[in-house]
């Protein structure tokens, strides 16, 4: 092979935010007409590496070169003029602002700012490279992988020919994520230098060409995606050998535990979010939730929880002994006054689960702090709890009496479900469980589901990742538009089925 | 009935203020700051003016040695660089020390009118008058000279040409804001920067120079509201606490007129209109009425929360990250 000359050479890298080390003498280099995925757990430093690419933070220590000329990269305006451009994992667009306005936002194009030759040029990109965007279309009228393509356009109308992902497919369909890899090729063929940050592995072995490893801010090595293989990536990845496998024990005595039937929900605006859902949920089993993010997942489970107004149907909970109880109208509270132990870990973990500010200890006291005799608190046990959890969870924090705020993804997720299982639930019910978390703390969470479901809890487990749904759930329902489109069984479903049935009620090629 | 010939000059009066203070505070909101300073900004922005004529007034000894042009530029830089100090202040303690702007933005309006009534009752002092207030009647008459065809021209006359040059002024400044924000460069990324810095941080816009940049030039707008009022509305008497609650009620303006300045030029004569409106129809002898008809501008405000609120266009709610400071490396 010819001797390569790499468009970006890092050296020795470190960058450390009070007593973290987020990132410690890390080499790296991008090849232009190549595409690089960067891999790593949680906090191993991916995002922050690139970030000082981009511009956004400036490394405490090590050099920059940009073929072959040492740099300083100081604003993200000075990484645009070495052409990088950085597409974030929570996109930098103003909602209030058009497809145009965004694109064009911080750039000093010579005269005066002429909106309609900025779209003009847009539809250019669009076309050579078949994107879909209407430049007069407002963000927040978008969906996310419009939003997505928007920032990628962003990114190509300034001319950048090194382009940055940060964990792209997180919110997109399979489809969606089809179509970006296929414009992320053609790039490649472009000549441009790609790199991709993401933690799903067969994402890495799809599109890339060299895959590099972090591991706690420092750089693993690299690796020819073709020449290696999931379960080696994985294990330099988290530094040990891993099972990559998913434990589905076989329910044991499953019995109805929780009966949705003509379940509607409609927003505030009067918009229809579930239409007449129906299933139900057994003790001993993992019920998961299948479909497109938006689908009417939260409004289920938030409806299950006493959380959401509902307008008709009825949600049943049946003991041991087969008496029902009616869920729907209750609020939380009166929903364990019946004496049902209803746990829930939602989906935005520090705005509904957790309060940020708070330490471990406060955070468990949510909810117990009815507990105590007096017109005192018990103090004693949440903060017995607390240790529990993280002994036993193995959650990385300096202490109990850090704000959860400051643990990373992983940890806070660890903190929330260890709070919610603490209380011996007899239904379980989670959204995203996994989102944004590495396949190391992903694992330990299907674990701590499995034990409760041999426990006997019915686990409702809300997911995005097909994968992993069709290996950990035992029956499956999959929602589209609201609708229950189709309830599978976990252990004979194909993917394709799941996300056909996800983009069609019932699954069919036409409406 | 209503005199429109006399009601509607009174309204645009009393308005101005209220206008220069409203586009001040549009342009530092949009920024993102929200600067509960304004009242006092206008305040600090009125009794430099004050002082700067005073000491002019004083040094050539009356108003047969005065320079038309230094009469009006001495009192303006003197209440611009005022406005300018506080709103340095304001974006020191904010955007460079990351403050809290709600605190921040309270205590420069407890502030401004404490150095606006210690100012004033110095000044008040030295001239040793009976009466608790200094009159400045040459300069504001430079400031009120009227155009030539203003008392030929009748109703129209009235109505349009009465006023002084900082009326127009303010409309024209007005204009010029809503232009700028809406339209160039320039306002696109001011907008982003309230909106959202970090988006607009990524996109290599400098947030610290627009945001110091807004507030600053916004206190300055206002701060000219504060001279108006003393030299124009007033006549030039400056007494203290005479300012009362208009700085309030031009943050109140902002929000009225959906952050667009140009509303803010009916809007504010609209507000001016309320404020007076109880001199105007006959209250009788019941105080009370009269206290009713000065609450029309809030309630009327209160009314256009609750229209914007209900409708939830995304376009007419508040800069999305309004009052929140960036950070850049924040974790």
């Amino acid at each position: 092979m010819p001797e390569r000359v790499p468009a970006v050479q890092m050296r020795g890298i470190t960058k450390i935010f009070g007593s973290v080390r987020a990132n410690y003498r890390v080499n790296l280099d991008i090849y232009k007409g190549e595409i690089l995925a960067i891999l790593g757990e949680n906090g191993s430093g991916k995002t922050t590496l690139m970030n000082m690419l981009s511009g956004i933070y400036f490394p405490d220590e090590g050099k920059i070169f940009i073929d072959g000329k040492e740099v300083t990269i100081s604003s993200p305006r000075e990484a645009f003029d070495y052409g990088i451009g950085m597409i974030h994992q929570h996109f930098k667009l103003v909602d209030v602002m058009t497809a145009t306005e965004n694109i064009v936002l911080g750039l000093h194009e010579e005269g005066k700012l002429d909106l309609v030759k900025a779209a003009g040029k847009i539809r250019d990109i669009c076309k050579a490279y078949g994107f879909e965007v209407d430049p007069d279309k407002k963000i927040y009228e978008m969906s996310v992988s419009e939003k997505q393509t928007v920032e990628i356009v962003k990114v190509l109308y300034r001319g950048a020919d090194i382009l940055i992902l940060d964990e792209p497919t997180a919110v997109l369909t399979p489809q969606e994520t089809d179509k970006l890899f296929a414009v992320l090729r053609t790039m490649r063929e472009d000549g441009k230098a790609i790199v991709i940050i993401t933690h799903k592995m067969h994402e890495v072995e799809d599109l890339s060409d060299r895959v590099a490893i972090l591991r706690r801010g420092e750089y693993v090595g690299d690796l020819m995606t073709k020449d290696t293989n999931a379960q080696e990536m994985t294990d330099m990845m988290v530094g040990r050998a891993v099972s990559l496998n998913i434990d589905r024990p076989d329910p044991v005595d499953p019995k109805p535990r929780i009966e949705v039937s003509g379940l509607t929900v409609r927003d505030q605006d009067g918009i229809l979010k579930l239409d007449n859902v129906g299933f139900t949920a057994s003790s001993g089993e993992i019920l998961g939730i299948a479909g497109i993010s938006g689908s009417g997942q939260k409004e289920l489970l938030e409806a299950i929880a006493g959380l959401q107004p509902t307008e008709s149907g009825s949600v049943m909970f049946i003991d041991d002994d087969g008496n029902k109880k009616e869920l729907l109208g209750k609020d939380p509270l009166e929903i364990a006054a019946l004496g049902v132990t209803l746990s829930f870990v939602p989906e935005d973990r520090l705005g509904m689960g957790l309060v940020g500010n708070m330490d471990l200890s406060g955070n468990m006291m949510l909810r117990s702090y009815r507990r105590g005799k007096s017109a005192f608190t018990d103090r004693l046990f949440p903060k017995n709890l607390a240790k529990q959890v993280v002994e036993e969870l193995e959650v990385l924090t300096p202490g109990i009496e850090t704000p959860v705020r400051r643990l990373s993804g992983g940890n806070v997720q660890k903190v929330l479900v260890g709070r919610e299982i603490a209380s011996a639930p007899s239904v379980l019910l989670t959204a995203y469980a996994v989102r944004g978390l590495d396949i190391n703390s992903s694992y330990t969470i299907y674990d701590l589901l499995n034990q409760q479901k041999k426990r006997g809890v019915a686990v409702v487990y809300v997911g995005e990742d097909l994968d992993v749904l069709l290996e950990l759930c035992d029956k499956i329902v999959v929602l589209c538009g609201g609708k229950v489109s189709g309830i599978l069984d976990g252990r004979t479903a194909d993917k394709n089925e799941v996300g056909l049935l996800m983009t069609r009620v019932g699954g069919g090629e036409k409406e | 009935m209503l005199d429109l010939s006399l009601f509607i000059p009174r309204a645009v009066m009393q308005g101005m203020p209220l206008l220069y203070g409203s586009t001040g505070e549009t342009i530092s909101q949009k920024a993102g700051n929200l600067n509960l300073g304004i009242p006092g900004v206008m305040y600090v922005g009125a009794i430099s003016g004050v002082i700067g004529a005073f000491l002019y007034e004083r040094s050539v000894g009356g108003a047969v040695g005065m320079n038309p042009a230094l009469t009006i530029l001495i009192p303006m830089a003197s209440c611009l660089f005022g406005a300018l100090v506080m709103g340095l202040l304001y974006c020191f303690l904010t955007v460079t020390l990351r403050a809290n702007q709600n605190v921040t933005g309270l205590a420069m309006t407890t502030f401004g009118i404490g150095f606006g009534n210690f100012f004033g009752g110095s000044l008040i002092k030295l001239t040793g008058a009976d009466v608790p207030s200094i009159t400045l009647s040459a300069t504001s008459n430079t400031f009120r000279t009227q155009l030539p065809f203003a008392n030929t021209t009748g109703v129209i006359g009235k109505v349009l040409f009465s006023y002084g040059f900082l009326a127009y002024l303010g409309i024209i400044i007005s204009l010029i804001a809503a232009h700028v924000l809406s339209r160039t460069r320039t306002g696109l990324h001011l907008r982003a920067v309230g909106e959202n810095p970090g988006t607009a941080d990524a996109a290599g816009i400098n947030t610290t120079k627009y945001k110091y940049l807004s507030t600053c030039i916004g206190c300055m707008i206002a701060g000219i509201g504060g001279l108006y009022y003393v030299m124009d509305y007033m006549n030039g008497v400056w007494s203290n606490d005479a300012f009362g609650d208009r700085g309030w009620l031009a943050i109140a303006l902002v929000i009225f007129t959906i952050w667009k300045p140009d509303i803010g030029i009916l809007a504010s004569i609209l507000f001016g209109g309320l404020y007076i409106l109880y001199l105007f129809v006959p209250t009788g002898t019941n105080l009370a009425v009269k206290e009713l008809y000065k609450m029309l501008p809030y309630v009327v405000t209160i009314v256009v929360l609750i229209i914007t609120s209900m409708r939830n266009k995304r376009e007419n709610q508040p800069p999305a990250s309004l009052g929140l400071s960036y950070f850049r490396e924040e974790r």
